[in-house]
């Protein structure tokens, strides 16, 4: 059979439902094989779009999302993509052409050194050098991407090779002895950790996506109400605890509450789990939780002590960790009326600064406004997708996810563009769930093709764009730190996104009033088909709390 | 302090956190890795992209055709020799990476001297070769080619030496390194 064809049967032993990908000449064998394969395949306007849908689907169904991109340009503009699957450790297996074997290295027509470029931004990749090389490479590349830490796989197959007539023989095992995960957790450090959680006065439980990552929410809550223990989220981890709740405190971080970062900043001992002590969480590295001892439960090992030395360090999969963590610290039976001084701490946070803004008067949409009336129109059920800047902070702050894998946003590499692919993906992974993509005008734009993709495949996502005329996140920076000289943010009101709605073949709708918003809403999330509403928003606001970039977390501002 | 094993609670003061240290001294890691597309390129990313200085590099076959080995230096005062570890334990190709305890092992680089030398000079130098025991390898009118092996300190010792009378130029094959006993490396 044709090297092409047991890339087909290797795909469907993975389990593979869809293909997001783009055709061009170095995949043209891959793209004859998809005609008898019997795998849906998406076909996107831009690589970059089907690399994010790939991710979207990743991140809504937890499997492998695939993606498949030519050679040369259409490898290359899968760069963002990958880059952004490895820093919020997404499973994404791309298939890349490339030129014929007589043509590497020699600067061929549509050639480019895949593996050179994608070798920081992988979590593995495989240049094929050999036909028969191809069942066991993509076999490996599913489980490289799916286990451990998740990532990005690369998989970069040399036309000719790729028409090769191979004897297929399905593979059943994976052998890579240079790759063996730690799932599960060292019993006496997990001991050693519930111990810490019984003595702790000022505990915190910091959550981060490797919870959802490992399907580990239920056990994160069972920790949780093991006792009544103080409990926060990175944006990355929002949903893997159901907010809003007694002992939920909001997202830490940059633009998290107060009482998060409050409690952090006066814990005795936090706990991490999934997370990486990322700047934008920390602020000043050297005064983050300073009084705190630190538990770090992650299945990467080089994340721990990386960026904050862990007093118990525990290697291993969430939910297995947890699991056994939980089960030892009922054991323990601590006393919980230790942790009464704590909440009433906690408790004055939350009720002197909550999250707040001020309210227009008049018809003004305001952007935190337009967060909350998604919320109620959607009954907070949808599967949220956003891109990057205020619309996301806000998203993040006034949507209570309730659920792991319904938030989808991308936290570290920050891509604006993300948001509509990623909800592509989610919708295709998910047809029966309301998908919204919680957008802004600026981000938008970098990959506002894609809803040609929608029309076309009829896939009825809601794209809520915050339009505020500028590119708010940089304006907002610009005018707190750079003494408000406003430079190249003005996005002025183009394009017309109705019109630009109609063009593409989707349903356009425009709202600018406040007082009939949230049914205005409904009945744009009861249309069939795509979905885009341009929501016109108060045009300088800024998002607060803030902890200034360097600066420690109890200086929050706003 | 709570015992692992038993019930007692813990004080909390009295945790210590594993920092990543840094170590002070030079560090020798010889690291098994799979003969595959990009192995080595991967490795060095991996340093250049956390501004990591790898001293010496040294990469040759093993009695695996699959599996060769790499043995590389580096400098343990500058960089966190944990934080690499880890990194490098992450790449896919890599099968094992040891580091090497500087009592435990017997580490021998290659060097090659090209010397600019006439008449006199030439026994003098020599003499020098002999007591490093070097090897002249290739002797012209006017110089000297000597092969020395050894630990760093004495190739560095014999350049020192040499260095005189009139170095043409130098090549050092960086460090291989093997752990001292009956275990393996």
């Amino acid at each position: 059979m044709r090297a092409v064809d047991a890339v087909m049967e290797c795909l469907k032993a993975e389990g593979v439902e869809v293909v997001f990908g783009y055709p061009g000449g170095a995949n043209l064998p891959t793209y004859d094989a998809f005609v008898d394969a019997g795998i849906k395949h998406v076909l996107v306007r831009h690589e970059q779009g089907g690399g994010h849908a790939a991710e979207g689907y990743a991140k809504a169904t937890g499997k492998v999302g695939v993606c498949l991109a030519t050679s040369g340009p259409g490898a290359t503009n899968l760069v963002t993509a990958i880059t952004n699957a490895m820093m919020d450790s997404t499973p994404v297996v791309f298939l890349t052409g490339q030129v014929r074997t007589e043509l590497l290295g020699t600067d061929g027509f549509q050639e480019a050194d895949m593996l050179g470029i994608t070798m920081p931004i992988v979590k593995h990749s495989f240049l094929i050098q050999h036909p028969n090389e191809i069942p066991r490479a993509i076999h490996e590349a599913f489980h490289i991407a799916r286990t451990g830490r998740p990532g990005p796989v690369v998989v970069d197959i040399p036309q000719d090779l790729s028409r090769a007539e191979i004897d297929y023989e399905p593979v059943t095992d994976v052998r890579l002895p240079g790759y063996q995960p730690t799932t599960e957790g060292n019993q006496k450090q997990i001991r050693q950790a519930a111990k810490a959680l019984a003595s702790a006065r000022r505990p915190v439980i910091y959550a981060g996506g490797g919870v959802i990552n490992a399907d580990a929410s239920e056990e994160l809550t069972a920790l949780v109400r093991a006792d009544r223990f103080p409990v926060t989220c990175t944006l990355m981890g929002l949903g893997a605890y159901p907010a809003p709740d007694p002992q939920w405190l909001g997202m830490l971080g940059m633009h998290g509450t107060r009482a998060a970062n409050y409690a952090i900043d006066e814990a005795d001992l936090v706990c991490c789990i999934g997370a990486r002590f990322d700047d934008r969480v920390t602020g000043k590295l050297s005064e983050f939780a300073p009084r705190a001892k630190f538990i770090h439960i992650d299945v990467d090992p080089a994340e721990i002590s990386k960026n904050v030395p862990a007093h118990i360090p525990i290697v291993g999969d969430a939910k297995n960790v947890l699991t056994k963590l939980v089960a030892e610290y009922r054991a323990l039976k601590p006393d919980p009326s230790r942790l009464e001084e704590w909440w009433q701490r906690i408790d004055a946070w939350r009720e002197r600064h909550p999250l707040r803004y001020d309210d227009s008067d008049d018809r003004e949409i305001k952007p935190q406004f337009m967060i909350e009336a998604l919320y109620e129109a959607t009954g907070g059920n949808a599967i949220v997708t956003s891109d990057v800047g205020q619309h996301q902070m806000w998203a993040a702050q006034y949507f209570h996810f309730t659920r792991p894998r319904q938030w989808i946003n991308s936290g570290g590499l920050g891509t604006m563009g993300f948001g509509l692919p990623a909800a592509v993906g989610a919708q295709v992974g998910r047809p029966d769930e309301t998908v919204i993509c919680i957008t802004g005008d600026g981000s938008v734009q970098m990959n506002i093709q894609e809803l040609a993709t929608c029309a076309q495949e009829g896939i009825p996502i809601k794209v809520f764009i915050m339009n505020n005329g500028y590119l708010g996140m940089v304006r907002q920076w610009q005018e707190l730190f750079w003494d408000r000289r406003y430079s190249h943010v003005d996005m002025g009101q183009y394009p017309d996104f109705v019109k630009l709605a109609e063009a593409y073949g989707c349903t356009g709708l425009r709202f600018d009033d406040k007082t009939t918003l949230v049914d205005d809403m409904k009945g744009a999330l009861a249309l069939d088909g795509p979905v885009v509403v341009d929501v016109r928003v108060t045009q300088e606001e800024n998002v607060f709390p803030m902890i200034a970039p360097g600066a420690p977390a109890r200086d929050m501002v706003g | 302090m709570g015992e692992p094993g038993t019930k007692d609670l813990l004080s909390l003061e009295e945790l210590d956190a594993s920092v990543a240290m840094r170590t002070g001294r030079k560090h020798t890691l010889s690291i098994l890795v799979e003969n595959k597309p990009g192995v080595l390129t991967r490795i060095a990313g991996l340093f250049a992209r956390r501004g990591f200085n790898i001293d010496t590099l040294t990469v040759g076959p093993t009695d695996d055709e699959r599996i060769s080995r790499i043995t590389l230096t580096l400098d343990g005062a500058v960089h966190p020799i944990d934080q690499v570890t880890k990194q490098l334990h992450k790449l896919v190709n890599v099968l094992k990476i040891r580091d090497l305890d500087p009592q435990d092992t017997v580490a021998r680089e290659l060097a090659l001297f090209k010397v600019a030398v006439d008449g006199v000079q030439r026994a003098e130098v020599m003499q020098i070769c002999e007591i490093f025991r070097g090897k002249v390898v290739d002797v012209t009118k006017r110089s000297l080619t000597i092969e020395v092996t050894g630990t760093t300190d004495k190739i560095e010792a014999f350049e020192r030496m040499v260095r005189p009378f009139g170095l043409v130029e130098m090549m050092r094959t960086g460090e291989i390194a093997i752990a001292r006993g009956r275990g393996e490396t």
